[in-house]
């Protein structure tokens, strides 16, 4: 489904990702782990298109028997139209908007009302708190709200490919238990994920494939169990011996 | 939206702007010329407020060039409203097509706005790819090249001098209809995608540009859309003042703008319009104070202090950005 074949990213006169290459597959939940400064989110901004990599390719294929993309001279809103959402690393909810204006701006490129209506009811059955809060300030959420909210908002373009940037990032334990098996849930309703972790030991359990990232290269690849019991990994990411 | 809410929404705007004719047509009959003339600045200073929200307040956009917007629309106006042989006698020079026209006002206005309008498109290709404080000295920037404009550019703009006893053509019943324009057509574009997607490229606009928002078109749009209204009301007010020259239109008037976004709430409109109906009653009331005991330059200092005390205390403004609960449907 995406193919990103050797790409070269600089971030103003940082040399960042130095031939990172990676394939997700149709249906699967993949996982980019890594220190930071490896190059995790580069990567994916990469392929939304905030960034564009000096060289190297990015390939997608929208539906099985589509014709194929090159994502890496596409401006943002033109992959988000052809089905890849990204949910940013720090939520980046819109605080003054209410819970459902966040979500309605997720839904920006589309122009069928009721399909918009249907997706914003699907969220809020998959993230029953986001129904509850439906006309309260987005700012006025917790954490882990938050966060619901912004995987929410990814989902209302319904994309075929949906980013996630560190979706555990502050929350705790308990939270980012049922945020996960919301994501398997999703996965399972037929959305591919990509996603990038600081939490190795979660990520890994979620993600059907893992790459490991170090300095800008892809260093290690596998299945999530291989990965997890890989001794490197294991002393590098996992904390265990 | 079903038809009955439709109505409510329809109704709670028709019956407002009713009340504001009927308001209109009372003092009008009851207050002098005077006070009237201070009403009609009320009404161009809600204009120029709540059309800068748009810019400043919804998408963010910290914008000082809102009176060169207005130094267009005005010096457009006014000389398309200038009866010809008042051309022949202050603008010899004036290209031969454009001597012998003379507008109606309401169509001048339009096209004052339209060329404030443009010229928004054209200077934010480049001034917009800067932010903050960079786009602040950038406007500024406009601003005073407008002005420099307008003072050297003779043939055109009669220079320094300006351009005086303009006719008087803005009343009250010129004012109201584009003080109601410029609420209704804010108003439905802040509770439209539009308007979300403004306030989301103010709040998060890297979240914003994930979800597909295009930042630079939704920029160039909000800027154009107050232009438009400044340039309105920039035509207003040289006829309400019948005169206009290159210092009418200067940076304390920016910093006036922004202080009633700021201090109404940036990105709601009700707080603009509340804001500048108090500034500029407030002004006027400090005038004979001033003028009484010879403390000129009190009021400014007055309002500087609000600003001061408003940031510090009530940072988000009167309303933050938000409307009042009675106006705005339930499901916002």
């Amino acid at each position: 489904m995406l193919e990103v074949d050797d790409i070269h990213v600089y971030r103003g006169r940082t040399y960042v990702l130095k031939g990172i290459s990676l394939r997700v597959t149709r249906g699967e939940i993949v996982a980019l782990i890594g220190a930071n400064g490896a190059g995790k989110t580069t990567t994916l901004r990469t392929i939304s298109g905030l960034l564009h990599p000096r060289r190297g390719h990015i390939r997608y294929r929208p539906e099985a028997d589509g014709p194929e993309l090159e994502l890496d001279r596409l401006p943002a809103e033109e992959i988000v139209r052809r089905g890849i959402s990204h949910c940013p690393e720090g939520r980046g909810i819109f605080a003054s908007l209410t819970v459902r204006e966040n979500l309605l701006v997720g839904a920006y490129l589309r122009r069928d009302n009721r399909g918009i209506e249907d997706d914003y009811r699907r969220v809020c059955d998959l993230f029953p708190i986001l129904g509850q809060r439906a006309g309260q300030a987005a700012g006025s959420l917790s954490g882990g709200e938050q966060e619901m909210l912004a995987v929410g908002r990814a989902l209302m373009s319904r994309p075929r490919l949906l980013i996630l940037d560190e979706p555990s990032l502050g929350l705790g334990p308990l939270v980012v238990e049922t945020l996960f098996a919301t994501l398997a849930d999703i996965n399972r309703r037929g959305v591919t994920i990509l996603l990038v972790e600081q939490n190795a030991v979660m990520a890994l359990e979620l993600a059907h494939r893992a790459y490991v990232l170090e300095t800008g290269r892809v260093t290690l690849s596998g299945s999530g169990e291989e990965l997890a019991a890989d001794p490197e990994v294991r002393r590098a990411y996992l904390g265990g011996a | 939206m079903t038809a009955e809410r439709r109505n409510t929404a329809a109704l709670r705007f028709v019956l407002p702007a009713a009340a504001a004719f009927v308001l209109a047509y009372v003092l009008q009959t009851v207050l002098d010329d005077y006070v009237m003339s201070i009403v009609n600045f009320v009404g161009i200073n809600i204009i120029l407020a709540v059309s800068l929200n748009i810019t400043n307040g919804m998408t963010g956009l910290f914008s000082l060039g809102h009176p060169g917007f207005m130094a267009i629309g005005g010096y457009v106006t006014a000389i398309l409203t200038l009866p010809a042989a008042r051309k022949a006698m202050f603008l010899p020079d004036l290209p031969a097509w454009l001597a012998g026209l003379q507008a109606p006002f309401v169509p001048a206005l339009v096209v004052g706005g339209l060329c404030a309008a443009a010229t928004a498109l054209v200077i934010g290709l480049p001034v917009l790819r800067l932010k903050g404080h960079y786009l602040a000295v950038a406007t500024m920037g406009f601003l005073i090249i407008v002005q420099v404009l307008i003072t050297n550019w003779d043939s055109v703009t009669r220079g320094p001098l300006g351009l005086n006893g303009l006719a008087d053509l803005t009343t009250v019943w010129q004012v109201l209809p584009w003080v109601l324009l410029t609420l209704y057509v804010s108003w439905k574009v802040k509770f439209s995608s539009l308007g979300r997607t403004m306030i989301a490229v103010r709040e998060d606009e890297l979240a914003a540009q994930c979800l597909g928002v295009n930042l630079f078109f939704t920029r160039v749009l909000s800027l154009a859309l107050g232009a438009f209204f400044a340039g309105v009301a920039g035509g207003l007010w040289a006829h309400l003042v019948t005169a206009i020259t290159p210092s009418s239109f200067s940076l304390i008037m920016a910093f006036n703008i922004v202080v009633m976004v700021v201090v109404g709430g940036s990105g709601s409109i009700t707080g603009s319009l509340l804001a500048a109906v108090l500034f500029t009653v407030l002004t006027e009331a400090f005038r004979p104070l001033e003028e009484h005991y010879g403390l000129y330059g009190i009021g400014e200092i007055l309002m500087a202090l609000v600003l001061i005390l408003i940031l510090i205390y009530r940072p988000g403004g009167m309303l933050g950005t938000r409307e009042p609960r009675f106006l705005v449907d339930d499901d916002g």
